[in-house]
């Protein structure tokens, strides 16, 4: 099935306009030593066999009836209109924005979402989000040496993997060296960074140090004891957060945070096995020259209409070049107009909504596995919507309970080697009250 | 239109020298060139600028150009309305729109510099 | 508190100003604050249960100090106030589903609406990226198909889906690079990275943000890249050549074979941007020529939608030698034969037998790591695989075909009104200059664009590349039809006319549009980048 409209007539009108008498002349110049061998790309199918193929593949997965994963994608409710915003065509097959005049639509709906993030995160400026959280993360930290001039970063272990992982591979690039601060993952211990371990690992060589909140186990961080002890050494400090946990949890802006980042998909964006999701990044004006990432301004046209305009673009790789603060040339445009249409749709009372019901789950786990003897708490502290449970023999539970369709979290093993039959579960407020009685009597039946 | 008593460097500065002090800024045809500036990254009172070395960069909506210092010495004053009204340097790149005060390290480097003539030349080209 | 979100975003009969000074703006479409007013609810969630609420209680309670001391000031509006005010943003944009979109270096193709239907099948749309393997062979044999098609499209030996944009698949080849140099102890003198004067500006910010120094080499006059300068400035400290085939200039480099042999014998990378395959799929391969490493970007060639912006992605396709280097995890066929199970599934006979996995962590202990979180932009994946099965082979050389005759008929139908720095056969984009205008009238490639605007067509792209003066390059790309490259060229030449005849027109321009030429300076010197109740006009700096 082509989408191409031509008929032959059309074909020979422009050939002969063109000059030549077959399209093969066009491509004449292509030395005969470089051109194609073999091209065996299957047969064209048509729309039906298309979606044939397609819903095969989907049927090839098994959507778990019974799912508690998290571990930085999260199963929420996207709400009907959110899809009826980002299915609108005149969003979806836009360019990006560099004619204004017909692209304020997109502009404005962007401008909406950097006031909005900036509204969550209590920060001055939100850029137009980059590709996930991760990549938002490692271009804060690159964003914090440019700003201190500095060529080490510090992360705690309770950051989530993924992002650490990401975080080592940016650095790489200029050089820039990772150093871990050890999170307290002990029996018993309070699954949390201690600023101690900060303080002993800080020093006036750091860049930033990043912290997340609620960290990887759901843990609730003393964020601005690390705050604290970052800027005692002329260190920036970088949130990693979590945005729904925004509605109730302080505001980095409000606990010292210099940059925040954050991945974005909790606000209405499909699980999609893991993308397109989407990075934001805040920080402070002052900071802002060096922020990589579109960013979106008012203005005025000449007849006095107020209209929007990317701006500051000075700092982009399109004019900037070879000293752009980055290379960055996308943002993830109808990702973010989702999250923009999700916060609205939601509204504060919303979202506290899904924060409550999350932590009340999550917590409702906890105790009812507890006290079925089926599993204990890792660590003593409060935690948000996930937390770490030690249930023994795990790895042969979970996976037996994986082929009847329930997921009973993460197995925490692999990414933290001392962590050895801690499943990391994770609460929303789709996780119901049959769910985790489902869930107890799985688990039971693994003993 | 190039006023007579300053000097010239090929990338488009200037300097008035008044005894030991010189006061440096773009002229207007760099200023023209860039378009509507909107923002000035000034040097810091009190460093050292080397001749024809970066100091600086002056941005315009679409283009960045970085600024080269047209004689040595120390940074005495830098022109704060800048940071507010980066358009001066558009509409009076000569006077209101200077960049900084500079404590000359060579007083003779000026005299290397191009005249007014000579510049004129330059960008007529 | 939601009244003063409402007064000052409202815009109609309030004092919404302009950022520099007091000026009364009119406003388009108010921002949604506008209609927040408090205690309005969209979207409800039920309430815990007794039960669960009983049974969350005796676990640690979040400390006070952790919480926020009021909520966030959201806007508080009604469903139907939220949807009517996108919908009448969206009036406001033009897009492909509208009119033509003629952007040079984009490839605006038709993004098929079958994809959409394919992507949002729950079976794909709510699959996690931890799931056990067990329960997303779904997801992960599309992943490993999707790469089998890219190889057999590129000729590349290997294939990664990460890079979530073309910039990214750049990150990720450069990153490689210089993991290969380094496992051949040559990591500290290969320090520069060699780039076209005529490339996308990502291709030298992306050298920086991977610590090379970018080194620019000369176009000749053909508009292909200058040999010798390119022989001259290749040495070992070279790490890469990035070069983009066919050239932003939309032309075939013709000696490409000699500048591979040229890298290759100098010790470096070769790096090609492919951005432009839309104009050689099924002609040229450049995994067989002898390039390391290229791009693929899903949202240009493979009919992904653009997105007002994103979310695109950025496969990258590798030779035998940078394999070890690629990120990870990848996704593998674990059982099954590869040839029977691709020929299986090529058939329509689906893939019994083979199962599917993700490589497990630190497979590769020489991979560069992890450009993203998990696999990629999974959602792009689903589309451009539908893309490429739809059309097959066949209807992939025909889009190329297709895309190569448009813009070529477009070439010599507008030659006649514009200058045209290198007359000679395009590929699937063409670059005129509006020097001619320029030196007539002062009309410049902007004044052009935004006189194009007012016509109900999008411009095509302006100042790229950089080494053509007033550049206006146009892709039509395979899906529009004669009438409408016709009525293009109608507009082209109207405005042209009007450029000699009557340019105080053009530099109105555009007069139809929601809004007209915005105040870009008063935007960049005095940043208004988000709304607070009462309007923060802040400086940057």
């Amino acid at each position: 099935m082509a989408y191409s409209p031509h008929t032959p007539a059309d074909r020979e009108r422009m050939l002969a306009a063109v000059g030549v008498t077959s399209v093969d002349d066009l491509f004449a110049d292509i030395p005969a030593g470089v051109r194609a061998s073999s091209f065996s790309v299957p047969p064209p199918l048509s729309e039906q066999e298309v979606r044939a193929e397609l819903s095969r593949l989907a049927g090839r997965n098994r959507i778990a009836e019974v799912s508690f994963l998290g571990a930085g994608a999260y199963r929420h409710l996207v709400p009907s209109v959110v899809g009826e915003v980002i299915g609108r065509s005149e969003f979806s097959t836009a360019y990006t924005p560099y004619q204004p005049e017909v692209s304020q639509g997109t502009l404005q709906s962007i401008y909406e979402f950097q006031s909005l993030i900036c509204e969550l995160t209590g920060m001055e400026v939100a850029t137009a989000s980059h590709y996930d959280g991760a990549t938002a993360t490692a271009e804060a930290a690159l964003m914090a040496c440019r700003l201190t001039r500095r060529h080490r970063v510090a992360v705690s272990t309770a950051v989530n993997p993924q992002v650490r992982r990401v975080l080592a591979t940016y650095c790489s690039g200029p050089g820039i060296e990772v150093v871990e601060v050890p999170a307290d993952l002990a029996v018993g211990g309070s699954g949390l960074t201690p600023v101690e371990a900060a303080e002993r690992v800080l020093d006036d060589g750091f860049a930033c140090l990043v912290a997340q909140q609620p960290n990887f186990f759901g843990g609730i961080e003393p964020m601005g004891e690390l705050a604290d002890a970052s800027h005692a050494v002329g260190a920036q400090f970088v949130a990693v957060v979590e945005p729904t946990s925004l509605a109730l949890l302080a505001a980095p802006g409000t606990y010292g945070a210099d940059i925040v980042a954050a991945e974005g998909q909790p606000l209405g964006i499909p699980l999609s096995f893991g993308g397109p999701y989407v990075g934001l990044m805040a920080a402070r004006m002052e900071s802002v020259r060096q922020m990589p990432g579109r960013l979106v301004g008012a203005t005025r046209d000449a007849q006095g209409r107020r209209g929007y305009v990317l701006t500051l673009q000075a700092r982009e790789q399109h004019i900037r070049r070879e000293k752009a603060a980055s290379n960055i040339c996308t943002n993830q445009a109808l990702c973010a107009l989702a999250a923009t249409a999700y916060l609205t749709s939601v509204g504060p009372a919303g979202l506290a909504e899904v924060a409550d019901l999350s932590i009340t789950q999550a917590r409702h786990l906890a105790t009812a596995l507890e006290t079925a003897g089926l599993a204990e708490r890792r660590f003593s502290g409060p935690y948000f919507a996930e937390v770490a449970l030690r249930v023994p023999d795990a790895v042969r539970r979970h996976a037996a309970l994986a082929a009847g369709g329930t997921v009973a979290g993460l197995p925490l093993e692999s990414e933290y080697p001392e962590l050895h039959d801690t499943l990391l579960l994770a609460a929303t407020e789709l996780t119901t009250d049959a769910d985790i009685a489902a869930l107890v009597a799985a688990l039971e039946g693994t003993r | 239109m190039m006023p007579d008593d300053l000097r010239y460097s090929r990338e488009h500065e200037w300097v008035r020298v008044e005894g030991p002090i010189a006061t440096i800024g773009i002229t207007g045809f760099a200023a023209d060139e860039l378009g509507d500036i909107v923002y000035v990254e000034l040097p810091e009172v009190g460093s050292q600028l080397k001749q024809f070395a970066g100091f600086g960069v002056v941005e315009s909506v679409k283009a960045v150009s970085d600024l080269y210092a047209p004689i040595s010495g120390t940074v005495t004053e830098v022109n704060d309305a800048l940071r507010s009204g980066p358009e001066l340097l558009n509409t009076d790149p000569f006077g209101a729109g200077w960049i900084a005060r500079v404590e000359l390290a060579d007083p003779t480097e000026p005299e290397g510099l191009l005249d007014a003539a000579a510049y004129a030349e330059l960008t007529a080209g | 508190m939601s009244a003063d979100l409402a007064g000052d975003a409202s815009g109609r009969g309030a004092a919404f100003t302009s950022p520099d000074g007091g000026e009364v703006l009119t406003v388009v479409e108010p921002l949604i604050f506008a209609s927040s007013r408090a205690g309005r609810r969209a979207v409800r969630f039920p309430a815990p249960s007794a039960r669960a609420k009983a049974a969350a209680a005796s676990q640690p309670a979040i400390p006070a100090d952790a919480c926020r001391a009021a909520q966030p000031r959201l806007p508080e509006v009604s469903e139907l106030d939220m949807l009517r005010h996108f919908n009448r943003l969206s009036h406001l944009n033009f897009a492909i589903d509208l009119g033509f979109y003629p952007l040079g270096s984009c490839t605006m193709k038709y993004n098929p609406k079958v994809n959409e239907w394919a992507a949002r099948l729950p079976g794909l749309a709510e699959s996690h990226p931890l799931d056990p393997a067990v329960l997303a062979q779904g997801s992960l044999e599309l992943e490993w198909l999707l790469g089998e098609l890219l190889k057999e499209i590129s000729g590349f030996a290997a294939v990664s889906l990460q890079p979530a944009a073309g910039a990214h698949g750049e990150l990720t080849g450069l990153l490689m690079a210089r993991a290969y140099h380094r496992s051949r102890g040559e990591g500290e003198q290969r320090t520069r990275v060699l780039v076209p004067d005529s490339a996308h500006g990502t291709n030298p910010a992306t050298a920086t943000m991977v610590g090379y120094t970018a080194v620019t080499i000369p176009s000749n006059e053909r508009g292909g890249i200058d040999l010798a300068a390119l022989r001259a400035a290749l040495g070992p400290d070279t790490a890469a050549l990035m070069i983009t085939n066919p050239s932003t200039l939309g032309i075939f480099e013709d000696q490409i074979d000699q500048v591979i042999a040229a890298v290759k014998e100098a010790g470096a990378i070769a790096y090609m941007d492919g951005a432009n395959l839309n104009a050689i799929l099924g002609r040229f391969r450049p995994g067989e020529v002898g390039f390391d490493v290229m791009h693929f970007n899903l949202h240009k060639t493979f009919s992904t939608p653009h997105g007002g912006g994103g979310p695109g992605a950025g496969p990258v396709g590798v030779s035998e030698r940078l394999v070890p280097f690629l990120p990870g995890p990848q996704p593998i066929l674990v059982s099954g034969d590869p040839v029977e199970v691709r020929e299986s599934a090529w058939a329509g006979r689906g893939t019994p037998g083979a199962t599917f996995a993700l490589e497990p962590g630190g497979a590769r202990a020489e991979s560069i790591g992890q450009v993203r979180a998990f696999t990629g932009n999974f959602g792009m994946f689903v589309r451009a695989y539908a893309y490429i099965r739809s059309n097959g082979g066949d209807g992939l050389r025909q889009v190329s075909n297709d895309a190569v005759l448009a813009a070529n008929y477009l070439r010599v139908r507008l030659a006649d009104a514009y200058d045209l720095p290198f007359d000679r056969i395009c590929k699937h984009e063409v670059v005129f200059s509006g020097r001619r205008q320029k030196r007539a009238n002062g009309i410049s490639t902007l004044d052009i664009a935004k006189a194009i605007l007012d016509h109900g067509v999008h411009p095509p792209t302006i100042y790229f590349p950089l080494i053509v003066e007033e550049a206006l390059m146009i892709e039509p790309t395979e899906t529009e039809t004669l009438e409408t490259l016709d009525h293009f060229v109608e507009i082209m030449h109207r405005v042209a006319t009007l450029a000699a005849t009557d340019p105080d027109a053009l530099r109105r321009a555009p007069e139809t549009t929601p809004v007209g030429r915005l105040d870009e300076a008063t935007a960049a010197r005095r940043p208004d980048l988000r709304f607070v109740a009462e309007p923060v006009v802040a400086e940057a700096g």
